[in-house]
C-alpha cells in the first residue's frame, strides 16, 4: 500500500457515465479515495452506501469521496442506480487495475482491488491510508471522519 | 462523526427482555434484519434496539424508523417492528397508518409524531452512535461494548 507523505499517483479514469475524471480535477481540496473489490457485491454494497449516508458530512468538511474498482463504466452506471448512489465511481477497467496497483491495492490472486482507503491532501499528496486485512472487511465511516478530522478538516 | 466507544444503554433507549445485554443496530428495511428478527426476539437476552437507517439503500427506512419511533410514543414500539419486519411489502404511508390502527393507536397522534423533529432527531442519534462504532451494515450487534456476531 502507498504510504503516507508521499505523492499520490495521478490518474485519469472514465466515471460512470463514461466522462474522463483526473486526481487532478480535484487540486485544492481533499479527496477520499475509497478502492473496493467489484460493483453488485453484497459487502461492497454496504461500504459504498454507508459512505453515500454520510456523504454531505464529508463534503462539509471540504473533501470529495469517490470510488474505484475494475469494473466497467457501464457497470458502476448501473451499480449507482441499484444502490441510489451519489458517489462518482471511476472505473480502473482498462488496463485492468493499473490506477489500483499504483496505489498498491491490487490483490494480484483475486484481480481485484483490497478495501482501502486513501486521502490525498490539497496538494496531492496522500495523507493518510488504511488497508481492511480482507475484502470482507469494511471499512466504517468513521474512519474518514477521524482522518478528516486528524488533518484539520473544517467542522 | 469520529469514532467513538458504543453509548451504554440510556433511560430512552428500546430494551426488552432480561439476560444478556445486547445492542442491536437494526435497518427496518434490511432483508437480511428481517430474516433473523424472529430469531433474536426469541433469545434469552437483555435486547437494545438501535436505529439504522440506510436510507440510500432503502428508501422507505427513514420512514418505517420515524413510525417506529411513533408507536413508542404509545406503547407500541416492539409491536410495530415486528409487524414491519414481518410484512414487508406494504410500507407506503396508508399502509403505516392501517398498521397503527391494527395495533390499536390513536391515528392522528400517530400520524403526527411521525412527522416531528424530535422523532427523527432521535433515530439520527442512533444511527449516528452506529457509525461512530464502525457500523457499515446491518444487522450489527455489541455486547459489553464491543462487537459480537449474531
Amino acid at each position: 500500500m502507498i504510504e503516507p507523505g508521499t505523492q499520490a499517483p495521478a490518474f485519469t479514469l472514465p466515471d460512470q457515465d463514461g466522462n474522463d475524471v483526473s486526481l487532478s480535477d480535484f487540486a485544492g481540496c481533499k479527496v477520499v479515495i475509497a478502492f473496493y473489490p467489484q460493483d453488485f457485491s453484497s459487502v461492497c454494497g454496504d461500504q459504498l452506501s454507508i459512505y453515500q449516508e454520510v456523504l454531505g458530512e464529508i463534503r462539509e468538511r471540504g473533501a470529495e469521496l469517490i470510488g474505484i474498482s475494475v469494473d466497467s463504466s457501464h457497470a458502476h452506471c448501473a451499480f449507482r442506480e441499484h444502490l441510489n448512489l451519489k458517489i462518482t465511481l471511476l472505473s480502473d477497467f482498462h488496463p485492468k487495475g493499473e490506477t489500483i496497483k499504483a496505489y498498491g491495492a491490487y490483490l494480484e490472486d483475486r484481480g481485484h482491488a483490497n478495501r482501502s482507503l486513501v486521502l490525498v491532501d490539497e496538494d496531492g499528496a496522500v495523507e493518510w491510508v488504511h488497508e481492511a486485512d480482507t475484502p470482507l472487511e469494511i471499512p466504517g465511516a468513521n474512519l474518514i471522519f477521524d482522518a478528516l478530522a486528524a488533518s484539520g478538516a473544517s467542522a | 462523526m469520529t469514532s467513538a466507544e458504543v453509548p451504554p444503554l440510556g433511560p430512552d433507549d428500546h430494551v426488552t427482555g432480561g439476560g444478556r445485554e445486547t445492542v442491536l443496530y437494526l435497518d427496518l428495511a434490511c432483508p437480511g434484519c428481517a430474516a433473523m428478527w424472529p430469531g433474536l426476539r426469541e433469545r434469552k437476552w437483555r435486547l437494545c434496539f438501535r436505529h439504522f437507517p440506510m436510507a440510500s439503500k432503502h428508501p422507505r427506512s427513514p420512514a418505517l424508523h420515524a413510525a417506529a419511533e411513533a408507536a413508542g410514543r404509545q406503547g407500541r414500539f416492539w409491536e410495530m417492528c415486528d409487524s414491519l419486519f414481518e410484512e414487508r411489502g406494504r410500507v407506503d404511508d396508508p399502509h403505516l397508518w392501517e398498521r397503527a390502527e391494527r395495533l390499536g393507536m390513536d391515528l392522528d397522534r400517530f400520524r403526527a409524531d411521525a412527522r416531528l423533529d424530535v422523532v427523527a432527531a432521535r433515530v439520527r442519534r442512533d444511527f449516528e452512535s452506529g457509525l461512530r462504532a464502525g457500523v457499515a451494515g446491518t444487522p450489527a450487534a455489541f455486547a459489553d461494548g464491543r462487537r459480537v456476531e449474531l
